[in-house]
């Protein structure tokens, strides 16, 4: 597995080098474009400064992975749990996916300020649906006879749910969580891009603003970087707690 | 033969039930007796299973009652072992057969359930999961874990119908001796199989559901699947089930 792993990355930064130096060799400027050498000279020279944005960066995605993750399996829960619940939530879940968070994100800048909680409030803005949806869909679609066999062994709802509808549905679970983790770092960045005075989107913001392409794409580097090690995170976790991974 | 305590008869009292419109019983009356094995046969659909549900506490009754001679609530007395071993693939053997502790906050009893996995011959995949095993295996599994709930009476809907026919046969006798003393409630569609295990036999027909007693082979269960009395009253009851 991790063999196979580090092949597929491997194989991922070979077509990207190999993109990058075509399009190198193609006749743009180095200020538009610049070589892997120059984004590895802004890694090594700039490194606290980029070290310093990227725990921010970081951070965000952890608070936003937080909440949203929170607030996405809690919503889950309550409409797999209700009728009613789902009746009157659903609809709401389904509308707050309808406005582009682009478009949302300047006013939360606006409500919230230009600290950390519009940031972590737009990733999870973001990332809470995707979770939501597959872990609400997981837990509805627990094996019938699953179910019946846990009742005539113990009335309680809360027992049935602790130790059937979870752990089945823990591979949906986990395939939204991994696309949370994905998606994360773009939510946190889309809030840096409208206002912030931190993190790896301001940093690149900033960059873009003095032509300093090598260290704008360094900035870009560590993002996926990030994005990456979320993902690699979540695939452990799977592995640890899935009963089929 | 280990003496286990007698189960409770089961009375079904001017029981009602539907579903949606289609009606499956209507004042339907029969009483199983205690400690013995009563099999219920009839074709696909006729309402056997529900009427295993409604003894479960799974579905309620429109009208009527399903009684235990017992004092108490019967849905808290039986053990449920269905067609499906239903066994939860994130646990190991053994904690499937163990799982009726977990889901009710006790814990769980592994010595016993050991034991129980040797009786149904799988001592050493306790450990195993339930993805490696095959049907027949799968299906001991179930059967230690209805075995751990150690109640009175046990409801079995078609729980051989997967498997081949040597493996039911070697399954049969060894849930006839496991489950000796229980009440045990089987839905079966296989004539063999409630010729060798039944005590009493009733064919259900008609819906709304109508129950008629079939006589059951003598002797003590389980009986050869290649005795002579079984395999003539295996031919009348097909002959029954044919012309029903």
């Amino acid at each position: 597995m991790i063999k196979h792993r580090f092949l597929s990355l491997a194989y991922l930064l070979a077509v990207l080098g190999a993109a990058w130096q075509l399009a190198r060799h193609s006749g743009v400027p180095a200020f538009l474009l610049p070589s892997p050498e120059a984004v590895g000279q802004a890694l090594l020279r700039q490194h606290a400064l980029l070290a310093h944005h990227a725990l921010y960066t970081l951070g965000e995605i952890a608070l936003a992975l937080l909440l949203g993750g929170g607030a996405g399996v809690t919503l889950a829960i309550a409409m797999a749990a209700s009728p009613l619940l789902r009746r009157l939530l659903f609809p709401l879940v389904a509308a707050s996916q309808t406005i582009p968070v682009f478009a949302l994100a300047p006013l939360l800048v606006l409500w919230l300020g230009f600290g950390i909680a519009s940031k972590v409030v737009v990733a999870a803005l973001i990332i809470f649906f995707p979770l939501c949806l597959s872990l609400f869909d997981g837990l509805c679609r627990t094996p019938p006879g699953w179910l019946e066999l846990a009742q005539t062994m113990n009335r309680s709802r809360l027992r049935q749910f602790l130790h059937v509808r979870w752990p089945a549905a823990l591979p949906h679970f986990f395939s939204g969580l991994h696309m949370a983790a994905i998606l994360a770092p773009v939510g946190v960045v889309i809030g840096e891009w409208v206002g912030a005075s931190e993190g790896l989107g301001y940093l690149m913001m900033h960059a873009n603003a003095r032509l300093e392409t090598p260290l704008s794409f360094a900035a870009l580097a560590l993002l996926m970087l990030l994005a990456l090690l979320l993902s690699g995170v979540v695939a452990l976790m799977r592995r640890r707690f899935l009963y089929s991974a | 033969m280990s003496q286990a305590p007698h189960g409770p008869a089961i009375t079904f009292d001017d029981v009602t039930f539907g579903w949606g419109s289609q009606p499956i019983c209507e004042r339907f009356s029969l009483t199983l007796g205690g400690g013995k094995t009563s099999a219920l046969l009839g074709r696909s659909g006729i309402g056997k299973s529900t009427l295993l549900r409604l003894v479960a506490g799974l579905s309620t009754p429109q009208q009527g009652q399903i009684t235990s001679s017992l004092a108490g609530d019967l849905p808290q007395q039986i053990a449920w072992m269905g067609q499906r071993d239903e066994l939860y693939p994130w646990l190991s053997v053994r904690d499937n057969v163990t799982l009726s502790a977990r889901l009710n906050g006790q814990r769980p009893d592994r010595a016993r359930a050991d034991a129980l996995l040797e009786q149904v011959e799988l001592a050493r995949q306790g450990n195993a999961r339930p993805d490696s095993l095959s049907g027949g295996m799968r299906q001991r599994v179930a059967l230690a874990r209805t075995l751990y709930q150690d109640r009175l009476v046990v409801l079995m809907d078609e729980p051989f119908a997967t498997l081949d026919v040597m493996t039911k046969l070697r399954l049969q006798s060894l849930t006839a001796r496991l489950l000796h003393g229980k009440t045990l409630l089987l839905v079966t569609h296989d004539p063999l199989e409630a010729c060798r295990l039944a005590h009493d036999i009733y064919l259900l027909d008609e819906t709304p559901l109508r129950c008629r007693a079939f006589p059951a082979p003598d002797g003590d269960v389980p009986r050869a699947a290649q005795d002579v009395a079984v395999l003539q009253a295996q031919s009348q009851l097909f002959r029954q089930l044919n012309h029903d």
